[in-house]
Formats: structure tokens, C-alpha cells, sequence
């Protein structure tokens, strides 16, 4: 029997440059029990690689973590890509990690921790993760659905990095799931102002930066289990699988 | 086009200067001052260019570029064929030695939007716009 499940499909950890060195593979899975979010998505800028170390970290938990990254296109548009496995996953990874170039500044950007999953650090990336890779938004979803990933555009709402505001619209044939809109815009201001998108489902996440920004804005989706070909069956409302997203007003976000 | 433009009430070697002493030069001065290579619209270069207008966000773009102005940009996403479509642009320069996308590129030809490329980056090719004598929207 189908049932309602929690999730929060846009989450950082500490190798986000621009997340908190906080967001460590523990602190999140506990703090993610907290808000009872059943499943997790690892998404970090343009790397996959503490996804694994959550994973491990959720294991005795009940949470599902589904490895993904928030991927930036040439276009600089942020796009979640969102995997059953960390196969996939690290494919996506690879590819991204080749088309991607520069060298991080701690002291500018800040450090991008790769963890293990007792919060130990493993090393530091190098490569400049807050950058943009050099494919283009058609090639990257292109890459993510041939990998039964889910591609989502992130907070379409914001004008930089956001999908609307780097493109001006969104190109009718290009193959995404969903729609992502931030805490920042509540669901009538989002309902009037993205109408001519109802074509798509929208969906909340939190885009966790801090332990803090966990547990707000999250997504219901009716499942009969908490895989990512439910989620896509839920999104494009199949077989009886829905979604519930309101957003959470009044919380303050970091990009 | 003002009717005084068309008359030509004052020529420099650059242009013609409208009513509001706005430059008016066509795409084809524009490119052979400023070097830029064609990338489509050969035949499009009779075109007048009434000002210029930088951007890379194309919801920027869309709100404040004007009808008539050369647009130049970073962006090679087809949908920058549709932006000047709406927007009436004269035609799109990329900056930086970009290129556009194939789809994009077949998308202008469809449309009539010149492709131009140029090897500079926005800023000097902006600035040189400038002093021919092609100015923004003021």
C-alpha cells in the first residue's frame, strides 16, 4: 500500500564551499531523523562525493539517502540531478568533474571537506566546485534521465543561478521533472508567478546550507516505496503516486 | 527610424545621427569597425542599430534591452534567438570567441537574427561600441 513519505531533495554537506563545515554525514542524518524526513537527497555543488558517506552514515537510521548533485551548467543554471545509486551517481560525477575546471581558495570560497561517515575528514577537494562546468543544461539533463536520474531545475525562483532568470523562460523541450521553488517564494506568490508552468510539478527542498535550514520546506510524496522511480512516478502523478509541496514562510535561506 | 534619420540630417563616417542625436549605424559599419565575424546574416547587415545592451541573464534582458539595440552576450543557448525575437534586437554578438549551439544557430536562421562572434570579451567590445558613437538607452 502506498504511503506518505518525507523528503528533502536538495541538501549540502560540508563540501559545498559555501556550506557549513557543520554539515558533516552525522550531524545531517541526526538532524534529518530530527524533522522525521524520510528520504534525503545528498546534492553538492557539482561533486557527488560525500554522498556515499551519508549513506553510510543513515544506515542503521531508516532514512533513504539518494546520492545526487546540484550540477552548473554553462548556462550557470543549477540543476539537481538525483540517483537511485551511487553507480549512476558517481558517472554523473566524472563527467561533471571533467568539464569542470579552476582550483579553490578556501580563504575565498571556503573548504570543500570530503568526510567519512564518523564526521572524520577524509581530504580536501581541490577543484573548484562553486564554478560552472562547461556543458550545456541540454547535454546535463540529457545525461542525468540516460542514467534514470531525475533532473530538476533548482529554485527557479531565484534570478541568478535559477533557471528563469539565466534563460529568460524554459525551453519547451527540454526533459525535466520537476521544478524547484525556494523558501523564499510562498506557494500563492509561486502559484501566480510560474503559472504558465503547471505543465511540471513543483517541488520544495530545502537547500540546507546549515543544520538549521533542515526540516523546513520539504516535500510529501505518496509511494509505495521510497525509490527514485516512485518519485518520478509521483512527479508526473502515475499510477496513483502524488505530491504535496507548501512551502515554509518565514525561514531564511543561504544559497 | 525617425523621419529625420532617414533623411540623414547629419552624417559622420560612423553613422547618422537620429532626432535625440542618437548614432544610427547599420550592422554591416558595426561589424567591419569592430571586426566582428559573421557567423549568420550576411544578408541582414542593412540593418540599423539603435543602441547596445550587455547581459547574461536573459530575464535581465528581456526586461530591459530595446528594440533595435545589438545585444551582446556570453549565452549560446538557443533561447537567446527567442529573447531577440521579442525583444526586436538587431542582432547578437557573442563575446569571448563563443560560439552558438547548433540548435541555435538553425534557430537564427529561422528567425532572421544575425549571429555575430567577436574574440573580446564584453567590456572592450561594449566600450568600443560606445565610442563609435552607439550608446545605450539613454
Amino acid at each position: 500500500m502506498p504511503r506518505w513519505f518525507k523528503a528533502d531533495l536538495h541538501v549540502h554537506t560540508c563540501l559545498s564551499p559555501c556550506a557549513d563545515v557543520l554539515m558533516s554525514p552525522r550531524r545531517i542524518v541526526a538532524e534529518v531523523l530530527r524533522h522525521h524526513i524520510d528520504i534525503v537527497a545528498i546534492t553538492d555543488h557539482n561533486s557527488v562525493a560525500n554522498a556515499v558517506a551519508v549513506a553510510k552514515a543513515a544506515a542503521q537510521s531508516g532514512i533513504v539517502v539518494l546520492p545526487g548533485m546540484e550540477v552548473c551548467t554553462r548556462e550557470e543554471v543549477h540543476v539537481l540531478a538525483v540517483f537511485e545509486n551511487q553507480e549512476a551517481a558517481q558517472e554523473l560525477g566524472s563527467c561533471v568533474y571533467e568539464h569542470l575546471s579552476g582550483v579553490n581558495d578556501p580563504d575565498v570560497f571556503g573548504w570543500q571537506v570530503v568526510a567519512n561517515e564518523k564526521d572524520e575528514v577524509e581530504r580536501f577537494e581541490d577543484r573548484l566546485l562553486i564554478g560552472a562546468t562547461d556543458l550545456s543544461i541540454d547535454e546535463v539533463v540529457d545525461k542525468i534521465r540516460r542514467l534514470n536520474g531525475l533532473a530538476i531545475a533548482a529554485h527557479i525562483d531565484r534570478e541568478g543561478f535559477g533557471i528563469i532568470g539565466q534563460l529568460g523562460f524554459i525551453p519547451e523541450k527540454l526533459p525535466l521533472d520537476a521544478l524547484e521553488i525556494s523558501g523564499h517564494t510562498g506557494d500563492e506568490e509561486a502559484e501566480k508567478r510560474f503559472r504558465n508552468y503547471s505543465r511540471y510539478s513543483f517541488v520544495r527542498n530545502s537547500d540546507a546550507h546549515a543544520l538549521g535550514q533542515l526540516g523546513a520546506n520539504v516535500t510529501r510524496y505518496f509511494l509505495e516505496e521510497a525509490t527514485v522511480e516512485e518519485i518520478r512516478k509521483a512527479i508526473h502523478k502515475l499510477d496513483g503516486r502524488s505530491l504535496e509541496a507548501t512551502s515554509a514562510c518565514g525561514m531564511s535561506k543561504k544559497d | 527610424m525617425s523621419e529625420a534619420c532617414k533623411s540623414g540630417n547629419r552624417r559622420t563616417i560612423t553613422g547618422t545621427y537620429d532626432n535625440d542625436d542618437r548614432c544610427v549605424m547599420t550592422l554591416q559599419a558595426i561589424t567591419q569597425r569592430l571586426g566582428l565575424s559573421v557567423c549568420w546574416g550576411n544578408d541582414l547587415l542593412h540593418r540599423e542599430v539603435t543602441g547596445g545592451y550587455v547581459g547574461d541573464l536573459l530575464s535581465d534582458v528581456i526586461a530591459n534591452s530595446k528594440s533595435g539595440h545589438v545585444w551582446m552576450t556570453m549565452q549560446v543557448h538557443v533561447n537567446i534567438v527567442a529573447v531577440a525575437v521579442l525583444k526586436e534586437l538587431s542582432a547578437i554578438i557573442l563575446v569571448n570567441g563563443r560560439q552558438p549551439a547548433e540548435e541555435t544557430l538553425r534557430k537564427a536562421q529561422d528567425e532572421k537574427v544575425p549571429i555575430l562572434t567577436s574574440p573580446l570579451p564584453a567590456f572592450e567590445l561594449a566600450g568600443r561600441l560606445y565610442a563609435l558613437g552607439v550608446g545605450g538607452s539613454t
